[in-house]
């Protein structure tokens, strides 16, 4: 690059680097929050949608599956018939789990389309000094913080129905978040390969969320199933996840290594799907 | 000469294409643009001047080629270059779910500046784009106009030392243009740096000192207006209209008026220092034009004569 350079003299690139690295430097560092910063303020116009849901799903659910639907299991089983407590014992910390999932397929598909596509937004931020893979940590900590706030309410709601007989039930409420992200991250990953949407979000909540909800021992434990149907829950981020936030929330009896398991798989997922959401967005925004 | 700001050399961008050769959208670019400089680069739609522009943004990666933005290399300084940059793209991209000066404080904050600095600066540019009613309006509510002011105000956020423009004024109406012109005329008043790309010519004889006529990936000429329009035109042109099935014709009988004539398909353009003469040359060579306008020479002209096409197809 010499000949190329000649007009510039040392001394002023040096200036203008050391002045241009300070400046950037912030955004080098915090980059992310701003970027969830951005994803709060976009939140709060929507501020009155997450409040309704994450009171309104807990109250409805609880009340309708775990006192309703309970009355009629805990009739013909007994009451301390399933896998030792109460149908709502039960059947909270998978409803939990199941709270941070619909976060998660509302906040990680959306927003996402809307980024690259309809309002793209993500191009904006990437002409500043912000990176493509601080857009996409940025959208996991608003989208976190969301789901925290939905979850401890959903936890708050399981008290007050008298649901959580451990002492350790609180910890379920971050197991449902780690559950929420994991699978969030591998929906954020597929959406943000798409280049239209034609239906295949809709298609996600169809055949996957809800499949998923149905097969993994959210109403009933997985060994009611046939052998050859249990396989949907080993893969399932929520079996993994609402297992989990059984062990704290009364004790499920599980061998140690298995809730190891719970918590490696879920870690995988979540690292999975942000490298690759992360990968995607860098080649999207780099044309 | 003071060191440039920007410096292209030999600048390449090239994407593969499945089973085919590779699309060259840039093909060899250089130029230099000087701090304080008007700069343009001027051509037809798929010339290559948004993908320039991108890679002088450090948002696009060259293929080939040597690029210096304010002495930095953006494969490696990448945010730093973008920090004192001020970008207003060819495609809206404001936050439309945020109202309108949310946009300057969401977007000031990506730069790592304060909020209450953000919050100042966002006050003084809606003024400056003359939008300081409109603060709690929704985007979505803004006129085009306003919409492009508005990512004219946001890109002056971080106090940029060079601001970027594609197409600033595409799809804009006559008077919304103008009002965008004489706000970046204050801005080059000021001293800012500007680069833009147009396919106008008008926008670029309003606002560059200096220009790139591009076509095809390549540079064609490079000069002030004024000096491409001596260069490659005349001063004045004649329009002439015979009607379609008569051009031809006509044409063949005014060879060698003016300076140069060129036939279109429905009109006939002669280049001469007096269009008024060339014009009452014509009648008395018993020619009755159905419309004749004689104007300035434009780098439309230019552009024509450079490539044998029109700038907008």
């Amino acid at each position: 690059m010499s000949d190329f350079q000649h007009g510039v003299s040392d001394s002023i690139r040096s200036q203008t680097l050391a002045a241009a690295v300070a400046a950037a430097a912030r955004t080098r560092r915090y980059g992310s929050w701003y970027v969830a910063e951005h994803r709060f303020r976009v939140m709060r116009s929507y501020a009155q949608t997450v409040l309704f849901t994450a009171v309104g799903s807990p109250l409805v659910y609880l009340y309708a599956m775990g006192v309703g639907l309970a009355s009629l299991v805990n009739g013909n089983l007994g009451d301390n018939a399933v896998t030792g407590v109460s149908y709502l014992a039960f059947l909270a910390p998978a409803l939990l789990a199941s709270s941070a999932i619909a976060v998660a397929a509302e906040e990680f598909t959306y927003p996402i389309m809307l980024g690259f596509k309809w309002n793209p937004t993500f191009f904006g931020m990437n002409a500043s000094s912000i990176q493509p893979g601080q857009i996409i940590n940025g959208i996991v900590i608003s989208v976190a913080a969301r789901m925290l706030l939905t979850c401890a309410i959903f936890y708050v709601f399981m008290l007050v129905f008298g649901a959580v007989p451990g002492a350790l039930g609180f910890v379920a409420v971050l197991v449902a978040l780690l559950t929420g992200l994991a699978f969030g991250a591998l929906v954020m990953g597929y959406t943000a390969t798409l280049k239209d949407d034609t239906g295949q979000l809709a298609m996600v909540q169809r055949f996957v969320i809800l499949p998923m909800t149905l097969f993994s021992g959210t109403f009933f434990p997985l060994d009611v199933l046939p052998p050859y149907l249990q396989w949907i829950g080993w893969i399932s981020p929520l079996w993994h996840g609402t297992e989990l936030s059984r062990v704290f929330a009364y004790g499920l009896p599980e061998p140690i290594w298995l809730s190891v398991v719970h918590v490696l798989y879920l870690a995988a997922l979540l690292a999975i799907g942000w490298i690759w959401a992360r990968r995607l967005t860098v080649r999207r925004l780099n044309k | 000469m003071p060191a440039p700001v920007i410096a292209t050399q030999n600048l390449v961008k090239s994407y593969p294409v499945k089973n085919s050769k590779d699309f060259v959208a840039v093909d060899g670019i250089s130029f230099e643009v000087a701090p304080g400089e008007s700069f343009g680069l001027l051509g037809p739609n798929g010339a290559g001047k948004s993908t320039t522009m991108r890679m002088i943004g450090a948002v696009s990666t060259r293929t080939s080629g040597d690029l210096d933005v304010l002495g930095l290399d953006p494969n490696r300084y990448g945010p730093e270059i973008r920090g004192q940059l001020g970008v207003v793209p060819q495609e809206n991209n404001l936050d439309m779910e945020l109202k309108v000066r949310e946009n300057l404080l969401v977007y000031g904050r990506y730069f790592g500046l304060p909020r209450a600095r953000v919050a100042r600066r966002a006050d003084e540019l809606l003024e400056f784009a003359q939008l300081a009613d409109k603060a709690g309006a929704k985007v979505d509510d803004l006129s085009g106009g306003m919409k492009r002011r508005l990512t004219i105000a946001r890109a002056l956020i971080n106090d940029p030392r060079i601001l970027l423009l594609d197409e600033p004024t595409t799809g804009l109406d006559p008077q919304a243009r103008h009002i965008l012109w004489d706000r970046l005329f204050r801005l080059k008043e000021q001293g800012t740096t500007l680069l833009l790309t147009t396919h106008y010519m008008d926008e670029a004889e309003q606002l560059c000192d200096r220009l790139v006529v591009v076509d095809k990936g390549r540079i064609m000429a490079e000069g002030s207006p004024a000096d491409l329009i001596r260069r490659y035109s005349s001063r004045e042109v004649l329009e002439v209209r015979f009607g379609s099935t008569q051009n031809a014709e006509v044409a063949g009988r005014i060879q060698g008026y003016g300076e140069r004539v060129d036939v279109l398909p429905d009109r006939i353009l002669v280049y001469s220092d007096s269009g008024e003469h060339e014009l009452e040359r014509m009648t008395a060579a018993g020619l009755h034009p159905i419309t004749s306008l004689v104007r300035r020479s434009s780098l439309e002209d230019v552009f024509l004569r450079l490539t044998g096409r029109n700038l907008i197809e």
